[in-house]
Order: structure tokens, then sequence, then C-alpha cells
């Protein structure tokens, strides 16, 4: 897939993953202190243009995954699985990193190739890097172990999808270029750096933030490393969202440059920009503007659409909806990376399962928006439109040039110039400040001295270098000569810590899940493997206090531990309320002891066709009740969908809402030998009326021994069908060779 | 202080610009903010910065940092961590991971010591 890189060395060759198989954590922990990367550097996706899928062409699209799990719809169209031409992320932040790596696998498969995984709270603070594998709260603590567990799954799961996944995460806080070391020597792939994040939401020391991040990017450009800014938190903490768009401009402003300053290329920053508002304002309008007067001014850099968190709240309807509206405006402008944000993460730590439903999102949402562009183009020149970008442009610069003439960049920090809530220049004296002589690690940064050196490669500033080892871009010797080779040159002289606590780690944690492993058991979960968090939905007639203490008592009732109510949502103030609650199940099931479905057994397409032919086996078809779906049925029955034509069977449709007595009228005109009837909408059991009333009907015409009686439908199935006098039923995604091995085994068994 | 939006009376500077010259004056005012930016971290140093440097020079972190926090006790950050392990490599002729664990382990400090003087 990618060449490996050289300066690696040898990667370790781990067997391919099965897809039948989980991946073995306990294996990947092993042997870590050998483990190189196989690259360093970010993959962008490749774009096909014009490529031919099933029936389609698209646009936008790249080349397609070797496996992966495509759109629930997909089974309709060949079970295509076309993939935008935008990297799409997903953020992992399940606390521990042998539970993340599966996740990381699940996400990949839905079309995920940005694995960021999110720190624990706190480590940003600390100064020096962690090692090993620790529990950490709302995310991994980031160490060189987390790191090399994490690449060596990505490895496996990249091959097992055929397409290059990045990992990323974050060099920020007080260690930004100790990170940043670890990253370039273990092939991390992209980070987030901007020390204004540092200042304004983690009030570490101004001075000492931007001293830390020139060094910290100008290593992250050495090895390749993508960088994304922090200016959407901007967008997360302000109190009028809408209202910090000029702010937004000056921020990514200044991490651009700064970054480029100190030895960035611009085709390595990336903007993390977020439409700010979501409905009931008019968003869409109001953002619009702002995502052009960005891509405006920063069409060199990169655009890392990031989707709204500020109103964001328990509800992942509203969430996802929001989300959907930001991917309309990531295709009608531009997006190099589609990041993704969890629909629960309004609620609490992101589950699987929505890291997965809201990589389907953006795949969903951008593949259905394919080519839309050429289409729809935004009007330029609409007034509303031209004047709102230029107003935009315009506040930042008054910004800008107000701060400027204030002192600067750091006197405006201490002016709380930042994340005001008046849009500039009005503000409303409720911005961020920060103090240049406080902060955490203040007074820590130390004038570099006349013989100031450091003998190593890519370091940024003044070093003081012996005559002749400039590097070998100038002719001469690289400055770490002078010590035989620094860990960026040559590879082997990296070094690895395993542990540092002896409790705290991951081979401790999966040893208490051990025996439920080796045993097989099922446990359900959402973040951890044995968790037992289960999520039930119910709709409660009952006003909303109540409704929410009667969901904890039927919890309770279902034997769930530590109940909590995670959504509601009142559907009227007196009749009723809808309400999602969690709690953990104690309970863990063998598979062994299961009894499974066995899966059905069709007949050959010869045998079939031969038989079909030999009778001219004809069958009437007919959607019954006042029901106008004719897609199921047109599913089993149409030769391009592999329906019952497909072996010679001549079918006549009747088409939708036909009565009962004009479908058994024309079997009997047409001398068929099965009646198949269809009934989707189905209120107050009426497909079981439909189904008892041709029963009744054949039984008195007298054909009821000539003729196989079968329904479909989303609500039916075999029990209920034949319950209801039927020959068979069948529900949902049943395919046409089902049906026709049903009929020609019935018609021989019956000798017809 | 809290202001209105005196947006329509501070712009009338702008007014005459086209949309390239107002984007080229938003970024001549961007590098004008950074530039003092940049030149601070071009002549200073910091402990994660030092750790870094002893990091490249093959030292394990819990090593890097013992090293760092003495250099930065003793006045010496200023001159480079690493500076301070190559002084001592070339005294005792070992490469860098060993000069650093044995700084981390308090030998080697007189050494220094000779070459920048007691704080």
């Amino acid at each position: 897939m990618t060449d490996p890189d050289a300066r690696f060395g040898k990667p370790l060759t781990d067997a391919p993953l099965d897809p039948n198989e989980k991946l073995d954590v306990g294996a990947l922990l092993d042997g870590l202190a050998e483990y190189r990367p196989r690259r360093h550097g970010w993959t962008w996706r490749t774009l096909v243009p014009g490529q031919r899928t099933h029936e389609f062409t698209y646009h936008e699209t790249s080349e397609p995954l070797e496996r992966g799990i495509p759109l629930p719809a997909a089974h309709y169209f060949e079970s295509i699985d076309p993939q935008p031409e935008c990297v799409i992320t997903t953020e992992i932040a399940s606390g521990r990193p042998e539970d993340d790596i599966r996740r990381m696998r699940m996400a990949a498969w839905h079309g995920a190739d940005h694995i960021m995984v999110i720190r624990t709270a706190g480590q940003s603070h600390m100064d020096g890097l962690l090692e090993g594998t620790p529990e950490g709260v709302g995310g991994i603590a980031v160490t060189r172990k987390q790191v090399r567990l994490s690449r060596r799954a990505l490895d496996l799961i990249e091959d097992e999808v055929g397409r290059p996944i990045n990992f990323h995460s974050y060099v920020s806080g007080v260690a930004g270029p100790e990170i940043a070391v670890m990253f370039a020597e273990e092939g991390v792939n992209g980070a987030h750096q901007d020390p204004q994040y540092n200042v304004l939401y983690r009030n570490i020391n101004m001075y000492r933030s931007f001293v830390d991040a020139a060094v910290a990017k100008h290593i992250m450009a050495a090895a390749g490393i993508l960088q994304i800014d922090g200016a959407h938190n901007a967008n997360a903490t302000a109190v009028k969202a809408w209202k910090v768009m000029p702010e937004l401009l000056v921020q990514h402003a200044i991490n651009c440059a700064y970054s480029e300053a100190v030895g960035m290329p611009a085709d390595r920053i990336a903007l993390s920009t977020v439409p700010p508002d979501a409905a009931p304002a008019p968003c869409m309008r109001m953002d619009l503007p702002f995502a052009i007067a960005l891509r405006d001014l920063f069409g060199r850099y990169k655009m890392r659409a990031q989707q709204n968190t500020r109103y964001m709240e328990s509800d992942g309807r509203d969430a996802t909806v929001s989300h959907v509206m930001n991917l309309l405006i990531s295709r009608l402008t531009s997006a190099d990376i589609q990041s993704t944000i969890t629909p629960d993460e309004g609620r609490n730590v992101p589950w699987h399962y929505n890291n997965v439903a809201a990589v389907d999102t953006a795949k969903q949402s951008l593949i259905g928006m394919d080519g839309l562009r050429e289409m729809v183009r935004v009007d330029r020149e609409n007034p509303e439109l031209k004047a709102r970008v230029r107003e935009i442009k315009e506040r930042a610069v008054l910004f800008l040039e107000a701060m400027l003439s204030d002192g600067g960049y750091f006197a405006g920090v201490e002016k709380a110039y930042f994340v005001d809530s008046g849009e500039y220049p009005e503000t409303n004296d409720d911005g961020i400040a920060r103090d240049s002589a406080g902060g955490v690690a203040v007074g820590s940064i130390v004038p570099r001295a006349a013989d100031y050196l450091a003998p190593v490669c890519h370091h940024f500033g003044e070093n003081h270098l012996p005559a002749g080892y400039r590097g070998r871009s100038f002719g001469e010797a690289a400055p770490c000569d002078l010590i035989g080779g620094c860990t960026l040159c040559d590879d082997t002289k990296v070094p690895f810590i395993d542990e540092l606590d002896p409790e705290d780690n991951a081979k401790t944690r999966l040893a208490q899940t051990a025996e439920a492993r080796r045993a097989g058991l099922i446990t359900p979960e959402v973040e951890w493997a044995g968790d037992g968090i289960v999520a039930v939905t119910m709709f409660l007639p009952a006003a909303e206090p109540v409704a929410e203490a009667a969901a904890l008592e039927l919890g309770r009732a279902m034997n769930l531990e530590d109940c909590e109510v995670i959504h509601k949502r009142v559907m009227h103030p007196a009749e009723g309320t809808l309400i999602e609650l969690k709690g953990r199940l104690d309970v863990a099931v063998d598979p062994a002891s299961l009894t499974l479905l066995e899966p059905a057994d069709l007949l050959g397409d010869d045998e079939m066709r031969e038989f079909v032919h030999a009778r001219n086996v004809r069958v009437v078809a007919a959607t019954v009740g006042e029901d106008e779906h004719s897609v199921g049925m047109r599913e089993i029955i149409d030769i391009k969908h592999g329906g019952l034509e497909k072996w010679g069977f001549r079918v006549t449709y009747l088409g939708t809402s036909v009565p009962i007595e004009k479908v058994l009228d024309a079997a009997i005109e047409h001398a068929a030998s099965a009646v198949l009837i269809s009934t989707i909408i189905t209120h107050a059991d009426v497909h079981r009326e439909m189904m008892e009333k041709l029963s009744a009907l054949a039984e008195e015409k007298g054909v009821r021994d000539k003729l196989l009686l079968i329904a479909g439908g989303t609500q039916v199935n075999d029990e209920i069908a034949r319950e209801s006098g039927m020959d068979a039923g069948f529900g949902r995604r049943t395919k046409g060779a089902a049906v026709a091995s049903f009929i020609v085994r019935k018609m021989c068994e019956r000798g017809l | 202080m809290a202001r209105e939006d005196t947006f329509a009376e501070a712009r009338k500077h702008l007014a005459g610009l086209g949309d390239a010259e107002l984007e080229a004056r938003f970024w001549s005012l961007a590098q004008e903010c950074v530039d003092p930016l940049v030149e601070l971290a071009r002549t200073h140093t910091s402990p994660s910065i030092e750790r870094s440097v002893l990091m490249r020079m093959g030292v394990d972190s819990v090593t890097c940092k013992a090293v760092v926090a003495e250099c930065e006790a003793r006045g010496l950050l200023g001159h480079g961590a690493g500076h301070v392990v190559l002084e001592c490599m070339r005294a005792w002729s070992v490469d860098s991971p060993a000069a650093a664990a044995r700084l981390a382990a308090g030998e080697g400090w007189d050494l220094v010591e000779a070459k920048w003087g007691v704080r």
C-alpha cells in the first residue's frame, strides 16, 4: 500500500487481521519495544474523477475500500460503498488504549481514515512526557507506548480495509516540544498545535506557549505531520457563537502566519473551522458567508471542516441534523478533511457506535451531495452574501489593527480581546483575559545565551553550532554529527520505556477481563470491554419530572444498575415524554448456549430454471390494502434485482392498493401456481387481516390446494404469515432467490 | 470595557480598499502581530524545549526530566541542556544516553560548574 519508510528500518511483521476474528489486544501489547512505524507524514485520499460505480458516475470520490461496511441502503445498490474524496476524521476517547483500537477498527470499516485520539484531562498541564498505558479520563494518556500500540493496530487495520489511515493527537500543553519529538519518532501523522489554545483555554503562560510552539512546529514540519489549529474552540466557548467570526479569522491567521514563519509548509497547515451557528438561528445563511470569507483569505492552507458542538445537547437527532447542515456547507465550499463529532458528545464521552454513526453521517451526506456544487453554486453576487463576506473580513482587519495599536498579540490577550461575545468592534467585556506574568509555567522561559547549543537536527531558533555543522543542505555536517546522530536521523537511537506503574496499565486491566474473553462470554458495552452499559429508549405517558423518575424505577425493574437518564424530550406537557435511559447490566451470555437461526438453504439457479421452464410457472403479485408501496415487491419480482423473473417465472404484477378479491380472481384467470401479496404500511394488524382474508377467500373459491399463498412486508415474518393462513411469509431484506426456492420446493413437495 | 458596535464608523478607512487590497492588509497585519512572537521564540528556550533536545539525543523521558530540572536549578538552561550533556560526553568519552544517565545520578556537575561557574 505505502512503501515502508527506510528511516524506520524493518517494520514488525504481524499476521494480517482476519475479518472474522477480534483484534488480539494482548498480542499487540507484546513486543512494542521493537515496533517501528512503516512511514511518517500525512496521507491524503486521491480523487478519482468521474468514477463509475454500479450504475452511477461520481464526481467527488476516491478509490474504494477493499473491505468496509456500506451505508444501510446500499443493498438496494449492489452493496456499493463509494468513498468521498476528503479524509474523514473520527475522534476516539475511551480512556483506554486497549479499547480505543477496537473502536478504530470499527470506524475504519465505515470510512474513517483519520483517527484522532483525545488526551486525558490534565495532560496539557503535565510538564514532561507520560509513559506506559495508565487509564485516562475523557481520553487516554498519550504516551510512546500508547502511540506504538495504536499505530501498530492501525497498520493492520489499514491493510484490512485497504486504505492508509492517519493517526493524530495533540501537541499542546506545557510539554509540546517533547510530544512533537515523540510523534516525529513514532510516525504520528497529524496533530493539533496552536499556542493560542494553551493560552486561552488551558491558562498556560503565553510566553511559554509561543516559545514552545515554535520548536514543536519546526519538528512537526520535519516529520511531515499535518497541523490542525485550535480556533474552533472560540466558537465552542463563546456566549454567542455567531459573534466570534472576525476573531476566528484572526486566530487562524496568527497560527498560520506563526507556523509558516517557523518553517511549516502551507500544505501541512490545516484550519479547524466550524460553521458557528445552529438552528433555530437561520444558521446556513449566517454561516455560509463566514465559510466563504475564510476560504477567500486562507486559500493557501488546508480546510479541516469540524462540526458544531456549541449548541449540542443530549438529543442525537438534533446533533445529526446540525451536522448534516454543516456538511452541506463543506460541499458548497470546500473541505480537505471532514471531521465528525459523535451525536452523543453533548451528553457523555462518546460511545463506540456513535463514532460509527458520525462517520456514516459524513459519508452518507458527502456521497449524497456528490457533485452538487456543479449544479448548485453559491451566488457570490448575491447582495447580502457579498456584503457580509466583506464585512467579516473588515471586522477582522479592525481587530488586528486595534490589537497592534494596543501593543500587539500579548497585550491583546491581556486586554481580553479574545472570546468576547461582541462582534468586533463591538465588545461586551466578557472575553478571556490572561496575564503575561501569570498562568501555568510562568517564568519558565530563559534567554538563549551567547553559547547556547543544541547538538540535534530540526531545532528552531538561535543555535551556536561550531563551524561546519549547519546541516547537509548547506553542504556541511549535520548538527547531530556532533553527537554521532540524533533520533530524527538515526531511528535506532529512539529509547522505549514500557511501564512506570505496575498497577495502572493495560496488561493489568486486560487480566481482569481475561476469563470472560477466554470463555467468549458476551456482555454489552459502549466504551470499555465488559462495561455492561445499555441504553433503553422509552416513551412514557407522563409529564417530564414524573417521566424521569418513572424511567429510573423502570430501569431498576429491568435489573439495570446505576441508572441515569441521558436524554429527555417533551412530546407534550401532559401527554408524555421521550426518555433515553442508560444503566449497567451485569449479565454475560455464553454463545455456546444460544440457538442461532439457520441461514437460508437455497436451490441452485439451474435447478430452479429447469423446473420453472418445464412447468411454465406463473405467479400473480400485488401490494394489497391501501398501500402505494411497490419497491419491496419489485425487488422480489424484477430480473434486474435478482427477482423471480431471473429463473423464468411468468409474473403478473397487479399494482398497489389492490383488493384481495381482485388478486385471487387474477390468480385463477392466469392459472397461477403462487400468489404473492405485500403489505408495508400495517396499522393495527392490517397485514394479518389481509392474509387471513386471502386464505379464506381461496378456500371459499376452492383453489386453496392449487395455490401457494405467500406474504411479504416489513412487519411480516414466516411465523405470523403461517398463523394467518399463508404458506410462507418473508420479512425485510428478503431476496428473490429465497422466494423462488420456496415456491419450487413446495411445488415439488405437493406434486404441483 | 464594553463598547457598542462602531463598525460603520470604524471601517471608513477600509471602504476604499478593493477585496485583494483588504486581504493583503489582513495578512500584513497578521504578520506584524506574529513577528515579535517569532523573535521571542528564536531567542528563548524552555524546560520542555531542552527536554526535547535531550530526547533527540536518544535520552529517555525520565532521564531528560532529571537532567533538565537540575540544569534549571543551576541556571544553565540558557546554555542548552544538550550542551551540558555534550560537555560530559566529551569528558567521559561516552554516548549521550550514558552521559545523561550519569548526570541524572548526580555525577559530573562539577565539570559543568567548572565550565559555566556556580550560580
